[in-house]
């Protein structure tokens, strides 16, 4: 086995918030009837629960994240994808469902600080006072969509591998030192 | 002259010296002032000529409205052309000059075009295009070219930073006046979330310099005690140097923040777009004050008065020692008193109005000020600065009863509220007697999301002027308009001055000061037919220019009013459009320039194509090599290359690109029979089958190759760019026509690193780096299987699109560059390199495969192109049959598509059409064809094509024309399509 | 620029997150169709200055379709809901008629 590379290699960026690239992490595309009762039980074996709409469970290191009615992500160690996906695929046989290894389709970066809100201010059409704890967002970040949530101090957040470059480019614009939003 | 006071001025500080140049004259100001504050005290009251005759202009406001004082600022990299001088913040260092001057402003020989008036007249662009012809192009649009026109657009890119910040709240408030900070601090007390946005860099608006008393305390100290009041709320945002742009719909609203301007390069932004969306929006805008017609009411030295207030109070500025204030209003003794205060003289108050009372005109009479009732101005005397003014009655035709000695004229028209901001989304206005202006009608408010009103004016923009009443009215912060506020007019309609000012003297007053608009053109456009007041705008360019006519819009169209005969209300307004004042292409752009103007896609190897002679050519987002250079080749030597080796050693592709959808589910292969044309459902597992999809009319969208993974799923490629599109339409029937099939899709095309291995010595390749069984028998033609090579997890197909023994590898992204360079290396006794798109290309078309978007362009079926083999004929339904059963499409007449060898053997240009016999009723070549790709085929040594040619496939080698650039035709051979290996030996070996 | 919110997902959707897909209700006519009832499918579009019936899609978010009742003229929304309905909800129609009692039906 070879080792994983992310899209950008852990580039990093420090303005008035700090932006990493991180990972690669393990990420699962889960389709099926979010009330099937086999869903439940599967993730309950992983640790996790099935997700409220528009919300992220996590627990140690893995999460389960409310893409859309039929749709959660699931984030574990790189490693473990293979053998969740075997899992998954047992666990749900009797239901209609898929599930897809997107491990690298994905980039994520975490964007850091007292200041990180404002980075996703300049790029994203949301409302960041109104998010709730643990809400994940889909929207756009400038131009490309993006999925993030709060965690930690500031953000995690979530784009296609092949645009890694200019998310980088325009969380690193938006963090520049002398851009921060202060008072009149 | 104008100068600076010894005394007073409450924005200007006077221990800080700014230093600055204008048109290259070094200057001193203060912090504080403005450039046109600063300017005035210099005695530079020249700061410009007219757009068209290239009159001598000076300052004429204070604020966003100046028509006049607009700059060059900067220079390089950060020159800003038609900036106004009145709303640019002074600083040490700033660099200004003038516009519309050639050779120099104090000498302009365009000034000759003042003197040709009566020939430019009012339409007379739109006289000169009709006729005669040639005198347009040749005679007038290159002098006025030369001549006219506003600042020069900057030539290099600009060296300043921009940026977007969306931002959301409960109640926007636009304008920092004791009307938006009364709003706010209703607002904020009751808990909501409030943005209050300021153009200046000052709140308080008009009643901190007109010395207003508010609630029983000075202007100045209520403010200061909101201003603290809303800075200790957490609800409440206050942002100064912020200017509403423009109000959108459902609560949108864009305000440009000049967050640097007047620090430039101290490492922030120079501006922000603010993206604000508001539940409601209050507009606290103002009013803006009006000239008055009367001759010679634009020579420098005519100012509005209540900015000759503002220059006096606020930055102790004299506009000369003699000011003659001329008014139809109450508000202009304002000025006058204010002058006399500051030790300055006012010869005369000229007040249009026969009777004159009230307050303010018995202080100014106390205050020993000649007041003259039912006067006015028959003629400013001077050239460049006024030397002083005749006096006439209104009501008369401009006798001269005295010479009255100036060096400045405070003008006051009246007020017009700015109702720009309640009308951009629909706002719609009402004309009020009283105050002699429009005002926002309550009764016809913009409408939000829910139907409720979106925006409230409140103050002046609601026409309320007194400060007693707008603190107590501008409290509604729930969309409640208030409609009993008692509005204060003392003010006559007095639009033209003297009313019956001869012709002399109305074509010598200014409406539109920038482009140059007279009393007189204004008079003409309504002789010469024109009645509704969008046409006359045009015609005379009223209110067309940069300024968008705030100052006298309303003049222009009472004078046409009373042209016409009608009432103002009945000609109506010119539409009122976003931006508020002009907002710079680089806060619109924002962050959207340079390297991330668009999102670049990269494959997982683009960084070693990048570092291998990659020359990129786009395909959508993405970035494809084109060819990979060598040494000094050529791209067209490059690709010659790329193809030869490929056909007779080994040949690389990224082909990551490719979209891949998985579709799975119970129904799955029912779904895939409606999406192609061709039967999807029937394919055994393990096996791939090229496939087409059309839309619902017929024609071809895209193609690709379809593997049946397991019993329940498939793995559908799209074209590269068509991924994301096709799992749009996927899931647009799945979610919206057959809700109820059981088929779930996935898009990974990102997942994967996919590479095509291809050329003689593909086998090879993958044999010596090792793993699974890649033999023709384990692993035949259309076929794929699941392993590893070289120590990578990999999904390998048997497909070909370039006619040679080729495999197609995935392997999950984040090893796709390590996969790459083992090939290369391993590959490198094979011959092994890299190839680009335009390889990939010749070599599917030496083979005769169809290629989307060129082949096809939205118009072309399956049929035209030969591809009924593809199409099932037992299928009961699928997307886009019963459009292909149109007549039209089934008409034998239609071209089809066909191959074409030139006789000469050179390459037929691209976009070439077969001609035919005769021409068209436009008088254009018929044609019976066109080509859809043409290369140079290194394999055949000649150029071949494919096209689309009327009755084609039953034409085999007849001759067709086709057409060159130069005109000329060259001879070219109907052929089948497939010009090499048409028996498949290669690809199936 | 307008907001509609997702019936999916609830999130009040700002228009450049969603993507538009023209006219709700459509009924789709395969083959064996007369020529009357294909051009009806394909060509024969509403364009009223009133109550509109829209497909849109929260492409930025959740990825789903959703239908949304709107007037084009003063752009009111009076609701949305999912795609997977063969008319607007009664309780919507009942709103809009209240609204605009003139409103002569989705049909």
């Amino acid at each position: 086995m070879h080792d994983p590379v992310s899209a950008l290699n852990g580039q990093t960026f420090d303005g008035f918030a700090k932006i990493r690239e991180i990972g690669p992490l393990g990420m699962i595309t889960l389709r099926c009837d979010l009330a099937e009762k086999p869903l439940a039980a599967a993730l309950k074996k992983l640790g996790l629960s099935v997700p409220a709409p528009r919300r992220i469970v996590q627990k140690d290191g893995w999460s389960a994240g409310w893409m859309s009615p039929d749709e959660l992500l699931i984030i574990l160690p790189y490693a473990q994808v293979t053998d969740t996906l075997e899992t998954l695929r047992n666990a749900l046989a009797k239901i209609h469902f898929l599930v897809a290894d997107v491990s690298d389709a994905r980039a994520v970066f975490r964007i850091e600080g007292d200041k990180a809100g404002q980075v996703l201010a300049k790029l994203c059409p949301v409302d960041l006072t109104t998010m709730e704890p643990n809400e994940l967002r889909r929207t756009r970040a400038a131009q490309v969509a993006a999925a993030f949530w709060a965690e930690g101090n500031g953000y995690t957040l979530v784009s296609f591998r092949s645009v890694a470059g200019y998310v980088m480019g325009v969380l690193s614009l938006s963090a520049t030192n002398g851009s921060e939003l202060t008072g009149a | 002259m104008s100068t600076r006071l010894a005394t007073g001025g409450r924005l200007i500080d006077r221990s800080t010296r700014a230093e600055f140049t204008f048109n290259g004259k070094r200057m001193i100001g203060h912090a504080g002032d403005t450039l046109a504050s600063a300017l005035l005290a210099n005695d530079q009251m020249l700061v410009g000529r007219s757009f068209k005759y290239h009159r001598p202009r000076g300052i004429i406001a204070a604020g966003p409205e100046e028509p006049n004082a607009l700059v060059n600022l900067g220079r390089g990299d950060r020159v800003e052309p038609n900036q106004r001088a009145t709303t640019t913040e002074l600083f040490a260092g700033l660099e200004s000059s003038s516009q519309n001057h050639w050779p120099s402003l104090e000498f302009d020989v365009g000034v000759v075009n003042n003197s040709l008036a009566r020939f430019l007249p009012g339409g007379f662009y739109y006289k000169t295009f009709i006729h005669p012809r040639a005198a347009w192009k040749h005679l007038f649009e290159p002098i006025i070219r030369q001549s006219a026109g506003l600042g020069p657009a900057p030539k290099e890119g600009d060296a300043d930073r921009y940026e977007h910040v969306y931002a959301f709240c409960d109640l926007l408030i636009i304008g920092g006046g004791i009307a938006g900070l009364q709003a706010a601090l209703t607002a904020g007390q009751a808990g909501k979330r409030v943005m209050l946005l300021e153009q200046t860099a000052h709140w308080g608006g008009r009643a901190v310099v007109d010395g207003d008393t508010v609630e029983d305390e000075a202007a100045e100290d209520w403010v200061k005690s909101a201003v603290d009041a809303l800075k200790t709320m957490k609800n409440v945002t206050l942002r100064t140097r912020c200017m509403g742009a423009g109000v959108y719909d459902h609560g949108y609203v864009l305000a440009n923040e000049r967050v640097a301007d007047h620090t430039p390069m101290d490492g922030r932004p120079k501006q922000r777009l603010w993206r604000i969306r508001a539940g409601h929006i209050i507009t606290a805008t103002g009013a803006i004050e009006r000239p008055l017609s009367f001759a010679g009411n634009d020579i420098p030295g005519v100012m509005l008065a209540a900015s000759v207030r503002d220059y006096v109070v606020n930055f102790a500025v004299s506009p000369g020692d003699r000011t003659v204030v001329v008014t139809n209003n109450d508000d202009a003794y304002l000025t006058a008193i204010a002058l006399v205060e500051a030790g300055l003289s006012v010869p005369v108050i000229l007040d249009a109005r026969a009777d004159v009372t009230g307050d303010l005109p018995a202080r100014a009479r106390a205050m020993g000020i000649r007041v003259e009732a039912g006067r006015g101005i028959a003629k400013v005397k001077g050239g460049k600065r006024v030397t002083g003014v005749q006096v006439c009655l209104q009501a008369g035709e401009g006798a001269v009863m005295e010479d009255i000695a100036c060096e400045a004229v405070a003008m006051s028209g009246g007020w017009s509220p700015v109702v720009h901001l309640w009308s951009h989304c629909g706002g719609k206005l009402t004309w009020s007697d009283t105050l002699s202006a429009f005002i926002p009608d309550p009764a016809r408010p913009p409408l939000n999301h829910d139907g409720a009103a979106m925006v409230t004016c409140v103050g002046a923009a609601a026409g309320i002027y007194d400060p007693a009443e707008i603190v107590r009215t501008a409290v509604h912060t729930d969309g409640i308009q208030e409609t009993d506020a008692k509005q204060t007019g003392n003010i006559a309609p007095i639009w033209v001055m003297p009313q019956g000012a001869p012709i002399a003297l109305r074509s010598k007053m200014w409406l539109d000061y920038q482009n140059d608009v007279k009393v007189s053109d204004v008079q003409l456009a309504a002789r010469e037919g024109y009645e509704s007041v969008e046409h006359t705008k045009r015609y005379t360019t009223l209110g067309m220019a940069t300024d968008q006519g705030k100052l006298s819009n309303i003049n222009g169209l009472a004078v046409l009013s009373q042209a016409l005969n009608m009432d103002i209300p009945q000609v109506g307004t010119t539409t009122f459009r976003p931006p508020y004042t002009p907002v710079t292409i680089g806060a619109l752009a924002g962050e959207a320039r340079g390297d991330v103007f668009q999102p670049l896609r990269r494959t997982p190897l683009h960084e070693w194509h990048d570092k291998s002679g990659a020359y990129w050519e786009p395909v959508g987002h993405w970035r494809r090599p084109y060819c990979y250079t060598r040494g000094a080749e050529t791209h067209a030597e490059s690709v010659v290359r790329e193809v030869n080796n490929t056909r007779e050693n080994l040949g690389l592709l990224d082909a990551s690109t490719l979209g891949k959808i998985i579709v799975k589910g119970p129904d799955a292969g029912r779904f895939l029979d409606m999406l192609y044309t061709n039967m999807m459902s029937n394919l055994a597992v393990g096996k791939c089958r090229y496939g087409l999809m059309c839309n619902e009319q017929g024609f071809l969208s895209d193609d690709g190759v379809v593997a049946r993974i397991d019993e329940d799923t498939w793995l559908c490629h799209t074209t590269s760019g068509g991924a994301d599109r096709i799992h749009g339409w996927m899931e647009d029937w799945l979610q919206c026509e057959w809700w109820d099939w059981k088929v779930y899709t996935a898009n990974v095309t990102e997942q994967y690193a996919q590479i095509a291995v291809v050329g003689p010595n593909a086998r090879k390749l993958l044999e010596k780096i090792g793993g699974m069984d890649v033999s023709k028998e384990a692993l035949p033609f259309m076929q794929f299987a699941d392993g590893t090579l070289g120590g990578f997890p990999v999904r390998a197909y048997r497909i070909s699109f370039s006619g040679e023994l080729s495999y197609e590898i995935a392997v999950p992204a984040s090893m796709g560059a390590s996969f790459w360079e083992l090939l290369h290396a391993e590959g490198a006794a094979f011959g092994a390199m890299p190839y680009g798109t335009e390889c990939l290309h010749v070599l599917r078309a030496e083979k005769g495969f169809i290629m989307i978007g060129d082949e096809t362009d939205g118009t072309v079926t399956p049929l035209d192109l030969g591809l009924a083999w593809a199409v099932s004929k037992k299928k009961a339904d699928f997307l886009g049959k019963r459009g292909m059963d149109r007549n039209y499409l089934s008409d034998p007449d239609r071209w089809q598509l066909v191959g074409l060898e030139t006789l000469d053997g050179s390459v037929i240009p691209d976009g070439s059409y077969a001609v035919a016999a005769g021409s068209n009723e436009n008088g254009q070549r018929n044609t019976e064809g066109r080509v859809t790709s043409t290369y140079y085929s290194p394999t055949l040594k000649r150029g071949i094509a494919m096209g689309l040619v009327k009755h084609g496939p039953k034409r085999m080698g007849e001759v067709v024309e086709m057409n060159k650039i130069d005109g000329s035709t060259v001879q070219a051979r109907i052929v089948d399509p497939v010009f090499f290996d048409k028996a498949g030996d290669k690809q199936n070996a | 620029m307008l907001t509609l919110q997702c019936p999916y997902c609830g999130v009040q959707a700002d228009e450049t997150e969603l993507s538009p897909g023209y006219e709700a209700h459509l009924k789709r006519y395969g083959p064996d169709s007369t020529p009357e009832e294909f051009e009806s499918y394909m060509f024969a579009r509403k364009n009223p200055k009133g109550v509109h019936f829209e497909r849109w899609r929260h492409a930025y978010g959740c990825g789903k379709w959703f239908l949304a009742a709107r007037d084009t003229n003063t752009l009111e929304v009076f609701g949305t809901y999912p795609a997977q309905s063969t008319e607007p909800p009664a309780d919507l129609q009942a709103k809009i008629k209240q609204k605009r009692p003139d409103w002569e039906g989705y049909k």
